[in-house]
């Protein structure tokens, strides 16, 4: 463990803005954000779950922790991670999944990586161990930079562990489908999502809809009653949602540069070329598309939200929608104050950092 | 008490209220000491300061004169909300400018189909759920102030309720928060899609206790209201026991609504207040609540009742109608209250901790009790972890208050020694600053001011309040020993 930690720290401390690093797990996020500058830092050196209490609902494990290992190890408790991160890849390690900071079909319901992280320890750039957050439910002292590291792209700092809270497994679970056309769809899963019903995951593409209803056995089948469509098969339907979960449903297939837009979830279609998949209640909407990276951005804008190009294409245009000025501003302070040299992902998630 | 302000403040007090009354209507500037009382304290009213000016915007533009004006001349700046904090947040400066959201109180909007509401910071934590209620909506952090706290406050110390392991606390349940760098400069924080891009800076300004910038507008999620709740009342004769009972309706897959938790001086105190029929006898009372469609409860209630009879609880009510439910919570709502009435004043922790400490930290109050002389029942929102133990204390006894303080030192020390945190809901202020010193290294305190500088580069933004300065926690006499628990113990440490 120790070993580990040392050669993290030699490692950081021999980098420099000449000679910058690039952090990574198993590589299973590789395609995802901008560019990649500078030497590998491997942190599979540091893996493994360091503590999980199920009765505390929370789960401490190393950065280079496979996902797989973790998740197995909640699952023998009957307990998830309820985000339902995307793996993209056998590899996947802890460290990656909250540095990505994707979650999967349950988002909408449950929340995303960021709202079930604890606490995490990252080493900064003048490989300072610093811990932020805890291992408790409810926690306000100091600013919740934890939180913040959650989807950075390891642009602040060598995340060592993590905490995370983690829920137990729905008791029952039953996926529907339905016909429908996209404007009935994004208007019948508002119309829900309105209503105590179950519902912990959507996804809608072609003409047809599929709905995950999770929790209680009588909540579940009674949520069955009050919608009507077709059930599906349990095997059926834990193959379509690891599907969608993993982008090996053949949606996700192809060649095509795949863009997603988040968007609110009442946004009417966006009438945009290209295969459309709408996943969290309509907040997600998921385009297979040839078109111009300004097309897509200012339709998400007038939208309400942002458009990144998630995989594949032309990553000139920016694979992340600009920011504001103002927030510009406050990005490149913060990089600056964890990372001053810029060692650690440079250009991963901005060029301009 | 205030000094009199002399000489070079003086005129700089002069130059802050001319500026303001270009920018603000005449009404919304106050400077005597009279019009200023109301706001020399919030909710800790042991910590009082007279502000050297109140300014009251009525809108973003307003806000943005006022902040550049004291960015200009290198004023301090405390935004107030509600001012029903307990931890000092809004505590203002003699030397600074008490900013007042209080007049910014509009719903904006309530959207039922997306399921939001954009609101500005003045408007009450019940006010939105009572805008909703009409769509069969609700916004979930309750907490116990809900009646007259304001959402601004909530967002800048990331408010918690009795509902929240189950339905989160308020960085679960906001979604775009609008405001006004110390500069002028109006930035965007999150979205109302589910997330933005770049860094989650939503996340950061949510419990930053007005420290990174201050609140004009926020866009709220809306849940659905559930069909059915009722609550079961559970007693133990023993405080480990009921302890032992949260861990096993955790062990079974069970997420309760609400899992609250009084001990036997906490139950007499407020049976004598509220009289909803509590057992006067049991070392401790739990309340758990189920919650959802009319099917998904019953089913809940018959599993949370397995468990608890499983884990030695010697007598159960299960609420039988709403007037019951409400009754079987109004002793623990009204706890705070409660204290009130049997004590002169009362002094309100909000440690978290390990669930599975709690017994332990049960006892260890009751040794500080004999040791200080002084009583503390305790509430406790077991569900999350989150501790409120209540020193009982008369403030007019000097030495009886110094107690107190050394009292809940030891009591905050403790939650950090068991794996904890300080602060669960309330906040770290002025009250708990110097604890910030034990809970975090030194690198890690300059990290936090480091980041507070990259949004407010003068420090002028509720300075004093949340991170201690080094120089601080020198004079404090307590550096940060985390001993053995160490989460690296193996690395050099410089």
């Amino acid at each position: 463990m120790s070993d580990a930690l040392k050669f993290f720290s030699e490692t950081i401390r021999a980098a420099s803005q000449s000679r910058p690093l690039r952090l990574r797990g198993g590589g299973t996020k590789d395609f995802y954000g901008q560019s990649f500058e500078g030497e590998v830092l491997d942190t599979r050196a540091c893996a493994g779950v360091t503590a999980y209490e199920p009765t505390e609902l929370v789960v401490t494990a190393n950065c280079g922790t496979g996902l797989a290992e973790l998740e197995a190890a909640l699952h023998a408790n009957r307990q998830m991670l309820a985000f339902e991160p995307p793996y993209f890849g056998a590899g996947a390690t802890v460290g990656g999944m909250l540095a990505a900071g994707l979650s999967g079909p349950r988002r909408a319901a449950a929340g995303a990586v960021r709202d079930f992280v604890l606490g995490v320890t990252i080493m900064d750039a003048r490989a300072r161990v610093l811990r932020f957050g805890g291992t408790v439910m409810k926690n306000v002292a100091g600013y919740d930079v934890s939180r913040l590291v959650a989807g950075s792209m390891g642009t602040l700092g060598l995340i060592l562990d993590a905490s995370l809270k983690v829920l137990p497994l729905p008791v029952a679970e039953t996926t529907l489908r339905f016909e429908m056309p996209e404007d009935k769809a994004i208007e019948a899963l508002n119309r829900w999502a309105g209503r105590p019903l179950p519902i912990s995951a959507s996804a809608w593409t072609g003409s047809e809809l599929a709905l995950r209803l999770s929790g209680a056995a009588a909540a579940v089948r009674a949520a069955c009653e009050k919608l009507g469509g077709g059930r599906v098969g349990d095997g059926e339907a834990r193959a379509y949602w690891s599907g969608v979960r993993e982008h090996t449903d053949p949606f996700f297939r192809g060649d095509i540069p795949l863009w997603r837009l988040s968007v609110p979830s009442n946004a009417p279609p966006l009438a945009l070329p290209g295969a459309q998949l709408i996943e969290w209640g309509g907040a997600l909407r998921w385009l297979a598309t040839s078109a111009d990276a300004r097309v897509l951005r200012e339709a998400a804008r007038r939208a309400g939200g942002h458009a990144t190009l998630f995989r594949g294409g032309d990553k000139s245009a920016g694979v992340f929608q600009p920011l504001e000025p103002a927030l510009a501003k406050i990005h490149a302070k913060l990089k600056a104050s964890f990372d001053p040299e810029a060692i650690f992902n440079r250009g991963r998630m901005y060029t301009e950092f | 008490m205030n000094m009199p302000i002399t000489g070079t403040a003086f005129l700089k007090r002069a130059q802050v209220i001319g500026r303001l009354r270009l920018a603000l209507p005449e009404a919304c500037v106050l400077f005597d000491a009279e019009d200023m009382r109301p706001y020399e304290c919030d909710g800790l009213s042991a910590y009082r300061e007279l502000p050297g000016v109140v300014a009251l915007p009525e809108n973003e533009e307003q806000v943005r004169h006022a902040l550049r004006a004291c960015f200009e001349l290198g004023v301090p700046v405390v935004a107030r909300g509600a001012g029903t904090g307990l931890s000092g947040g809004a505590l203002p400066m003699a030397n600074g400018v008490l900013l007042s959201l209080s007049k910014m109180k509009r719903i904006l909007a309530v959207d039922p189909v997306a399921r939001v509401a954009r609101v500005q910071p003045g408007v009450r934590n019940l006010a939105i759920t009572e805008a909703a209620a009409p769509y069969g909506l609700y916004y979930a952090p309750d907490p116990s102030s809900q009646i007259a706290c304001s959402i601004g406050g909530n967002v800048a110390e990331n408010a918690g309720g009795v509902h929240c392991l189950k339905y989160g606390l308020t960085v679960h349940n906001v979604l775009r928060v609008r405001g006004v760098t110390i500069e002028g400069e109006v930035v965007e924080f999150g979205s109302e899609a589910l997330d933005a891009p770049g860094y989650d800076l939503l996340a950061l300004v949510t419990g930053s206790e007005g420290m990174l910038a201050v609140t004009t507008e926020i866009t709220v999620k809306l849940v659905p209201a559930p069909e059915a709740a009722r609550v079961i009342l559970a007693a133990f004769d023993d405080v480990e026991r009921s302890g032992t009972a949260v861990a096993a309706m955790i062990a079974a897959g069970i997420i309760p609504a609400g899992l609250e938790m009084m001990d036997r001086a906490a139950t007499r105190a407020v049976e004598e207040y509220v009289h909803a029929g509590y057992d006067l006898n049991a070392a401790a009372l739990l309340l758990c609540e189920s919650d959802g469609t009319p099917e998904e409860v019953e089913e809940e209630i018959a599993r949370m009742t397995e468990v608890l009879r499983g884990a030695g609880a010697y007598d159960f009510r299960v609420s039988q109608n709403e007037a019951e439910r409400l009754k079987f919570w109004s002793g623990r709502k009204a706890a705070f209250a409660a204290m009130g009435r049997i004590s002169p004043d009362y002094y309100c922790m909000d440690g978290t901790i390990p669930r599975k400490r709690l017994a332990e930290m049960l006892r260890f109050i009751a040794a500080l009790e004999a040791k200080y002389g002084l009583r503390c029942p305790n509430v406790f929102h077991a569900g999350d972890g989150n501790l409120h133990p209540l020193i009982l204390f008369d403030a007019n006894d000097p030495d009886e208050l110094r107690r107190t303080e050394a009292f809940a030192a030891e009591v905050l020390e403790k939650c950090i020694e068991v794996g904890g945190t300080i602060t669960g809901e309330h906040g770290v202020g002025i009250e708990k600053i110097n604890q910030m010193c034990v809970q975090f290294s030194p690198d890690e305190l300059e990290q936090f001011r480091a980041v507070k500088r990259a949004f407010d580069p003068k420090e002028l933004l509720n300075p004093g309040k949340n991170i201690p300065t080094l120089h601080r926690c020198a004079e404090f006499g307590k550096m940060h020993v985390r001993g053995a628990d160490l989460p690296f113990p193996g690395l050099e440490r410089f």
